[in-house]
This record gives structure tokens, C-alpha cells and sequence, in this order.
């Protein structure tokens, strides 16, 4: 079986943000950055499948050179290669910019599914796998817990609202986004990472791809939320925050 | 010069998210002056269309077809691209549902247009709908510009426009037969299932003491678990507790869980992620405890500490028993 998972490279997750000059982004200058949580799901899906299957599994990234490091995790947690779309500011293209990039850097791979995270820690678009798919012709589902290939086909567990579940069945080659959470990531063993060194990483220029599609959305003003409720922050040690907080809920809310 | 909700059923009941959605467009329509209409799909949508047309709105239309009837990407975004085609609204908007998420990128690709998607209300620019929408996990909002001409898209939130806002009114029911034949659907779907019976029913708790990632590991869980006992109250969670098995899926707070709207809700180490944040919003007194003063829990917390959960939390157990002493 053919795998392809799509990753992108996220500032960290506790990351304190600050708004860089132009106001439409993130100042990035002092940040760490790590593999999107739901891609790295998707990536421990692909890996399950690999080694259940076998085959290759090819990992896909779009973003500027630091991304070099979530693409070596990848690799050293057992990916075989790697295509890198090397683009300095990925800002400057939308969803379907980035699912153009990714189109077009795979046309000769032919994989016969797809994976990427249900969407990203930072933008939240949640559709570059969606879009990915329609731009291939390829049938799609989304918000996937579990992956079963049976022979041509494969059969998913899709997650729906309050605790409800569906199965669905759907023709290879395709493509899924992975619900985050559904299984213990691996850590990269010590002979992950020095194999890893040795792994090809093909390199590809953002702009040798083709003119991406006319952009369609853009961020004009990035701001910290306006609050919408009056928080009363409760201040001092542990115990007087406690105290002060018992004596709202008896006194103020009447809760207790 | 319109505005097109796209509603949504299930079996033949509304999905609720549906009426904020057509309340967000009669609001946008008001503001820019553009007439608004709705739709519904489905293998039989005359008794909802109707329903819908109580609201004011322009008209709204049926969309039926047999092949409708169990939801499929490929069927729906076929048989509302074609409605589109045939309306030609500016702005297309949805609930942002998990159904949503599936089919509106597509079918907003098809128009080669990105879904603006999740979005919290919006603003008129230049006569123009730009909308709100969050970023990082609720750290961060952005304004977001549409630079092309019509159809633009856009989902709307759980929560972000009020259904008592709408209008009422008397809308014409149209039908609309998309040309679908089953050869163009690929995916197969089987029923809907649930997993377990909930045992557990936390909409009829009155207090709630609710855990996250901030617990750091399994064996901690009973450091909270005795703030719920000392207030009288449930035990609740955020998902990555439950995906991890430290509680049990039937504890879960937020979209894929349970709603809840307590009178207290005790949110302890989450940092309030917008999928957990619809789930319990509504609560009447909302506590946070964080060590990160940036956290989005804090944006409708009533009451909010800055600390280290394993300090406060036992001082505050305390200071409940002693006050209920």
C-alpha cells in the first residue's frame, strides 16, 4: 500500500504569541515549532497501516526551511521519504494555493491514500485535505478514527456530533483526515533518527509549481479577542485566590 | 444581489445549528441590504422547507432527490452546486456542523473559492461582509477579506448568532430536483451508531468540575476529582482526557460530546478550545483555573485564577469544606 501524509509545521502549542509589524501575522522570530497535532495522528495512522500492510510511506510538507525538522521526526518515527514544497512566506497563498502546491508536487506519486490531520493548530481551516481530494478527483471523508483496508477498498470510522459514529466504505485511491487523539504516538528511536539521516528529501520550489488558483480569502487584521464576559480575576496565594473565589460562589453566585 | 443559508436535517429533524445560521443571514441581509433565502436537502424536504418558511425570507427551496437520503459528500456537493449555479447568490452560508466540514470545502473548491470556515460573526467594510474568525485555537481573531466576486463562502459557529433574533415571516417553497445519478457517489455509508449507552447524564448536574490537559497524568485525576466531591458536584472533561482513556468517553464535555449548562462549571487546567468551549458556554457561573493567563477559557470565565492547578486546587477544596461546614 502507497501512503502519502500530508504535514505541516505549527508553532508550539503553549507558544505565547505576539503580533509581528504588519499586524496580519504572528511574529515568528522567537518561536519553537512542532509537526500539527492532528498530522502527527495522521502520520501514526499511515505508519499503523504500513506495518500492517506494508508498502511506502511518503511524508508532504509546504512551509519555509525550518520545517526541515518536523520533516527528520517524521522520517525517524518511520516515514521512507519525504517531498518538501519549500516556500519561504505561505501566507501568501489560501487553502487552495496550498492543496495547488500539494497537487501538483505529488502528480507523479499515485498514492493509494492520503492522510492528513482533520485541520491546523494554527489557521484552523480545517479543508486542505478536502480540497486536496476534489483538486485530485479523489472521494474523501473526514474526521476519521480508524482506517480498515479491505482489498481495493477501505473501510472508516467516521466521528459525528455528541457521540455518534458511522462506518463508511469507500474505493482506493483516496483520501482522509484524521480525527486527533485516536491513538498513542510513537516516539523516534535512536535508529529512527540515524536512518533518518540517510532518507531522501526531495526539494521543490513553491514557485516551479504552476500558477496556484486566484487567491480567494485573505487575513486583513489579526487582534487579541475582545471579551465578551467581565472576568473577575482572582489574585494572591493559592489559598487567598481560593478563599476569595469560595466566598463569590456562596456570597456572589449563590452556588454554594 | 443574495444571501443563501444552507440548513440542515437529519432524518427529518433540524439540526439547531441550522436557525443561528439563518439568523446570521438575515443579519448580514439587513446590514448590506440583500435579500435572503435558505435551503434544505434531503430525500423528502417539503414538511422542513416549509417549516422554514415561517422565517422572513425570500424563498426557500427543497432540495430533494432519493439519493439525498443518506448523506454523502459526493451527492450533496453535486446537488448544491447546482442550486448555486442556478441562484447565483454572493455569500453561501452553512452551520459549521461536522457535515459542514465534509462537504463545504469542496463545494466552495468547485466555485474556486476557499470556505471561510468556523467564523464568529462578522463586520461590513465598503458595503462588504468581512467575517470574524479565530485563530490559534482561540488565542488570536482575524478579519477575513473575500477578494473575489460571487459566490463567497463562510460557516458559522456554534453559539455565534442568536436563533431568538430571528424574524418571522412568510417565504415561498420551491422545489429543487438536482440531476444526481448514483454512479457519481463513491463513498458508502452505514448507519449512525452510538457506543455506549450514557450511563452518565452531566446536562442534569447543577455543578460540573471539569478537567484538561493541564492534569498531566492519570494518577493526578483524583486531585479534581475531590473538588467535584467537597461542591456536590459531577466530574467532567475535556477530550484529549477522555481519548486518552484517564476518563471515561461518556464524561466528555464539548462538540463531540455532551452540552451542558450548569449552574457552576469549574473548568480546571483547559485551555478552552473552541470544541469544548461550545459545550459548556452556556453555564450560568464559570470558574477557570489556568496556568496560562492567554488561555481562551478565560474569555467567558465569570471568575478566572492564574496558577498551578496542583496548588489551588487542593487549597480550594478546602476552603469549600469549610465554608460548607
Amino acid at each position: 500500500m502507497k501512503l502519502l501524509v500530508g504535514l505541516k509545521q505549527v508553532p508550539a502549542r503553549d507558544s505565547l504569541l505576539r503580533l509581528d509589524a504588519s499586524g496580519r501575522w504572528i511574529d515568528e522570530s522567537d518561536l519553537t515549532f512542532e509537526i500539527n497535532e492532528p498530522d502527527a495522528y495522521a502520520l501514526e495512522a499511515g505508519l499503523q497501516l504500513k506495518e500492517k500492510h506494508g508498502g511506502e510511506l511518503v511524508v508532504l510538507t509546504v512551509g519555509p526551511a525550518r520545517a526541515t525538522q518536523s520533516i527528520r521526526e517524521a522520517l525517524a518515527k518511520g516515514a521512507d521519504r519525504a517531498i518538501h514544497v519549500e516556500e519561504e512566506n505561505p501566507g501568501r497563498y489560501d487553502t487552495l494555493g496550498i492543496a495547488h502546491l500539494m497537487a501538483e508536487a505529488i502528480e507523479s506519486e499515485k498514492p493509494d491514500l492520503i492522510l492528513t490531520g482533520l485541520q491546523s493548530d494554527d489557521l484552523g481551516n480545517g479543508q486542505t485535505g478536502v480540497v486536496l481530494a476534489e483538486m485530485l478527483g479523489l472521494p474523501h471523508e473526514t474526521i476519521i478514527m480508524q482506517v480498515e483496508k479491505l482489498d481495493g477498498s477501505i473501510r472508516v470510522k467516521r466521528e459525528l456530533e455528541d457521540g455518534w459514529f458511522q462506518h463508511i466504505e469507500m474505493p482506493l485511491p483516496a483520501l482522509v483526515t484524521i480525527q486527533s487523539g485516536i491513538s498513542k504516538l510513537r516516539y523516534a528511536t535512536l535508529m529512527g533518527i540515524k536512518k533518518a539521516k540517510s532518507k531522501e528529501i526531495r526539494r521543490l520550489a513553491a514557485a516551479e509549481l504552476g500558477a496556484a488558483p486566484a487567491r480567494s480569502v485573505e487575513i486583513s487584521r489579526l487582534y487579541p479577542p475582545q471579551k465578551t464576559k467581565q472576568t473577575e480575576m482572582l489574585e494572591g496565594s493559592p489559598r487567598e485566590a481560593a478563599a476569595k473565589l469560595v466566598e463569590r460562589l456562596k456570597f456572589g453566585a449563590r452556588v454554594l | 444581489m443574495s444571501i443563501l443559508a444552507i440548513l440542515e436535517q437529519r432524518e427529518g429533524g433540524w439540526n439547531r445549528m441550522s436557525f443561528e445560521t439563518l439568523a446570521a443571514a438575515q443579519q448580514i441581509g439587513r446590514e448590506l441590504g440583500q435579500s435572503v433565502s435558505a435551503a434544505v436537502a434531503g430525500a423528502s424536504a417539503k414538511a422542513l422547507a416549509e417549516e422554514a418558511a415561517g422565517y422572513k425570507l425570500e424563498n426557500v427551496y427543497a432540495v430533494e432527490h432519493a439519493l439525498l437520503a443518506k448523506y454523502t459528500p459526493d451527492a450533496y456537493t453535486a446537488a448544491l452546486e447546482q442550486l448555486i449555479r442556478l441562484l447565483k447568490p454572493d455569500l453561501v452560508l452553512f452551520p459549521h456542523t461536522y457535515r459542514v466540514r465534509d462537504f463545504a470545502p469542496k463545494l466552495s473548491a468547485r466555485f474556486g473559492r476557499c470556505l471561510v470556515s468556523d467564523a464568529i460573526g462578522h463586520k461590513v467594510e465598503d458595503g462588504h461582509a468581512v467575517m470574524v474568525r479565530q485563530l490559534f485555537q482561540g488565542k488570536l481573531n482575524t478579519d477575513v477579506r473575500f477578494l473575489l466576486e460571487a459566490p463567497n463562502f463562510a460557516s458559522i459557529q456554534a453559539g455565534a448568532y442568536r436563533a431568538d433574533t430571528l424574524e418571522a415571516g412568510a417565504a415561498e417553497v420551491e422545489t429543487f430536483a438536482p440531476e444526481l445519478d448514483a454512479g457519481m457517489i463513491r463513498t458508502r455509508p452505514d448507519e449512525p451508531f452510538r457506543e455506549s449507552q450514557q450511563a452518565v447524564d452531566l446536562s442534569a448536574a447543577s455543578i460540573i468540575v471539569s478537567v484538561g490537559r493541564g492534569i498531566k497524568e492519570k494518577d493526578n485525576i483524583p486531585i479534581v476529582q475531590k473538588l467535584a466531591q467537597a461542591l456536590g458536584g459531577e466530574l467532567a472533561a475535556s477530550r484529549p482526557i477522555c481519548d486518552n482513556g484517564w476518563l471515561p468517553m461518556e464524561r466528555q464535555v464539548g462538540s463531540s460530546g455532551q452540552t451542558v449548562a450548569p449552574k457552576l462549571y469549574v473548568a480546571v487546567g483547559i485551555s478552552g478550545a473552541i470544541q469544548h468551549l461550545v459545550g459548556m458556554k452556556g453555564s450560568k457561573t464559570i470558574v477557570a483555573i489556568n496556568k496560562d493567563a492567554d488561555a481562551p477559557i478565560f474569555e467567558v470565565a465569570d471568575y478566572g485564577i492564574v496558577g498551578d492547578l496542583f496548588e489551588v486546587v487542593p487549597a480550594l477544596v478546602e476552603e469549600v469544606r469549610k465554608a460548607r461546614a
